[in-house]
């Protein structure tokens, strides 16, 4: 009997140490990297150019080069992963092979290394329908399209969100009670009616939870646009959407792994890893928020 | 029971079989193929992604018959496309098969003990590669899965109503944390304070790199032990405790033993997840190809490879190409693991519910 009392308290408190591990683990590092670059977090730092080759000034063009691929990136991503979760939870039969090859495809593209969605993007945005525009359109033999710039980068990580979007729309459209469905079309609205007036309305905000979401992943994610458009340094801000950016995440990378003078940087590195964690840390916080009131309200 | 009677309903005037409120019904065919029309493209996604990955990695296939072979792959894959595209790219290809003896992508090649891609006489052997990333993948999966496991079982068995609602939010915002943050980390303080605990030779290794990517992986491991915890019909604790069980032993010989497919499945995506995961491995393991199985030494993974990698190759030659193998396999194995998760676990916990 002793024995067993000691067995089941000690499972309590290793499952209880290991949470409170993990959650102690997490706040370190918010706190840790927050002290690291705490003397680097100005006004200025977040809207001057970069100085003196790196070791001073702002990080702006970063940002501006992360917002800019992100908001493309949403505008594929946002709708295609919208309508496919209307499609998943509105009009497929559970048991039709089209559902079930969606339905494998939104999971498999969920796990596929952001690597590999780097190397899509190269052999098929860049080498193949950019060289492709190149070919065709252009005649004077140079790259206009077929080389790494900010709309191949936004489009290989729209492909990486989108399942993010298709989860968090289906889950919401789910909480749409069938009333409201049946309602809708006793009343005489067809079913197309019937989702584009009541279920969308009633489930606006899983489809911003999943923006949200998106653009957090989207903003911290490198490896995808490694080699489809990111540019360590560039004078100017991208203009168009052939030219390559600046991106906080690669930003960091280069300066902690690749600079000719890390310790010079160090400051500015942390700061930028700070304004990074920040920005996705609220975006998925903001999007907790709206998915816990919305639960709340449903319950209600 | 109204919902489905209504829905056969309007799938019978989808069918057509009344000629009623045409206008109307072509706005409804419309709406609902775009819809389905739209919706492939996650499916498209997927088939793209394996066609032009395996597409630039084709010349290992086809060592000899490169160029015929390669120009019909091509075919297959541009309708629809200007088929100015393949000529390209064969004499792309066909610059590389002049480029050297040696450097000649070939299975032969690839099974080297060495990974050695730039100079005079390059070597292109996976295994150290391989080798790089089942170890920072195992050491991963050593430190997160324990922690995560047991979190989950505190939060979703143990901990009050209230407490469970800071613990599982705290812990998804783990997962909102970016890779190369959680690298900048491992990078900047895991591997200083470890160097000076451990003595370690090498300041970056596979084991520095192990315990970042714990990070990494503890929030998926922990969210789907959660689910597969809660996920037990309350029957089966109701039964155990009814029978004079407590707490601890209900949730550790019961709950436990139901939901092990929904665990084991937890652990398989924290593998996948590691396996492909990039940006953490490439600042904290120390890059280098070692085919040892010390895990205080410098590792370099598959996935990190291409990372570093890649930005430097020319295009088309064949240290590309075997970056490009390098990235279908990852493809393969991380797909074959979750496929695994998905279908077998998933199947199996499902049927131990029903009770069959």
């Amino acid at each position: 009997m002793m024995n067993n009392k000691f067995l089941g308290r000690s499972i309590v408190i290793m499952s209880a140490l290991s949470t409170l591990l993990i959650i102690a683990a997490l706040v370190y590092i918010i706190l840790d990297i927050y002290s690291g670059g705490r003397n680097y977090l100005t006004w200025e730092f977040l809207t001057g150019n970069p100085k003196e080759g790196m070791t001073a000034g702002g990080i702006f063009p970063a940002i501006v080069g992360t917002v800019l691929l992100v908001l493309i990136m949403s505008v594929a991503c946002v709708p295609i992963g919208t309508i496919t979760a209307i499609y998943l939870n509105e009009y497929a039969s559970k048991t039709s092979v089209f559902t079930k090859m969606i339905r494998f495809a939104v999971n498999t593209l969920s796990g596929v290394p952001a690597i590999v969605f780097g190397l899509f993007g190269l052999g098929f945005f860049i080498q193949f329908v950019g060289a492709g525009i190149d070919k065709s359109i252009y005649s004077d033999g140079q790259l206009h399209w077929g080389q790494p710039n900010l709309l191949w980068a936004s489009l290989t990580m729209a492909f990486l969100t989108v399942p993010v979007v298709i989860v968090s729309v289906e889950e919401s459209l789910k909480t749409v009670p069938n009333d409201l469905r049946a309602a809708g079309l006793a009343l005489g609205a067809t079913k197309w009616q019937t989702i584009r007036k009541i279920v969308v309305p009633n489930s606006l905000s899983g489809i911003m939870t999943g923006a949200i979401l998106a653009i957090g992943r989207g903003a911290g994610e490198v490896a995808p646009i490694l080699f489809t458009g990111v540019a360590y340094f560039l004078p100017h801000l991208p203009q168009k959407l052939t030219d390559q950016f600046m991106n906080l995440g690669y930003h960091i990378y280069v300066m902690a792994t690749q600079s000719t003078d890390v310790e010079a940087t160090k400051g500015i590195q942390y700061a930028t890893a700070f304004i990074l964690l920040m920005l996705t840390f609220s975006l998925s916080f903001v999007a907790m928020i709206i998915r816990y009131r919305f639960r709340k309200k449903l319950k209600a | 029971m109204l919902m489905t009677k209504l829905f056969s309903i309007q799938n019978k005037k989808r069918d057509g079989k009344d000629s009623l409120n045409r206008k109307f019904r072509l706005s409804e065919f419309l709406a609902e193929n775009i819809i389905k029309l739209v919706s492939f493209t996650s499916f498209a996604a997927i088939i793209l992604i394996f066609a032009f990955v395996f597409r630039e990695a084709a010349p290992i296939f086809f060592p000899q018959e490169k160029k015929t072979l390669s120009t019909e792959f091509q075919q297959s894959e541009t309708y629809g496309e200007e088929p100015a595209q393949s000529t390209q790219k064969t004499s792309q290809e066909y610059a590389s098969s002049n480029s050297g003896a040696s450097d000649v992508a070939s299975f032969k090649n690839l099974t080297q003990k060495e990974w050695q891609p730039v100079g005079e006489n390059p070597k292109y052997g996976l295994l150290p590669l391989f080798i790089g990333s089942l170890k920072a993948t195992i050491l991963a999966i050593l430190f997160g899965a324990p922690l995560a496991i047991l979190a989950a079982i505190y939060s979703a068995l143990f901990a009050s109503k209230r407490l469970r609602e800071i613990i599982k939010p705290a812990i998804e915002l783990l997962a909102s944390f970016p890779s190369v943050v959680i690298g900048f980390f491992a990078l900047m303080t895991i591997a200083t304070f470890f160097q000076s605990v451990f003595g370690f030779t090498y300041r970056l290794n596979a084991f520095t790199g192990g315990v970042a990517m714990a990070f990494a992986i503890i929030p998926i491991i922990y969210t789907v032990t959660e689910d597969a915890l809660t996920a037990v019909p309350k029957y089966f604790s109701e039964a155990s405790l009814a029978l004079g069980a407590t707490k601890w032993q209900t949730a550790l010989f019961v709950i436990m033993p139901a939901a092990t497919p929904g665990i084991f499945a937890a652990l398989l995506l924290g593998f996948g997840r590691a396996f492909g995961e990039t940006m953490i491995l490439l600042m904290a393991t120390g890059n280098a190809p070692l085919s040892t199985f010390n895990i205080f030494e410098p590792v370099r993974t598959m996935s990190a490879t291409i990372g570093a990698e890649m930005a430097e190759v020319v295009f088309g030659d064949t240290h590309y190409t075997v970056l490009f193998f390098i990235g279908a396999l990852l493809f393969v194995i991380t797909f074959i693991i979750n496929a695994i998760a998905e279908f077998y676990v998933r199947a199996k916990l499902m049927k131990r519910f029903r009770g069959e």
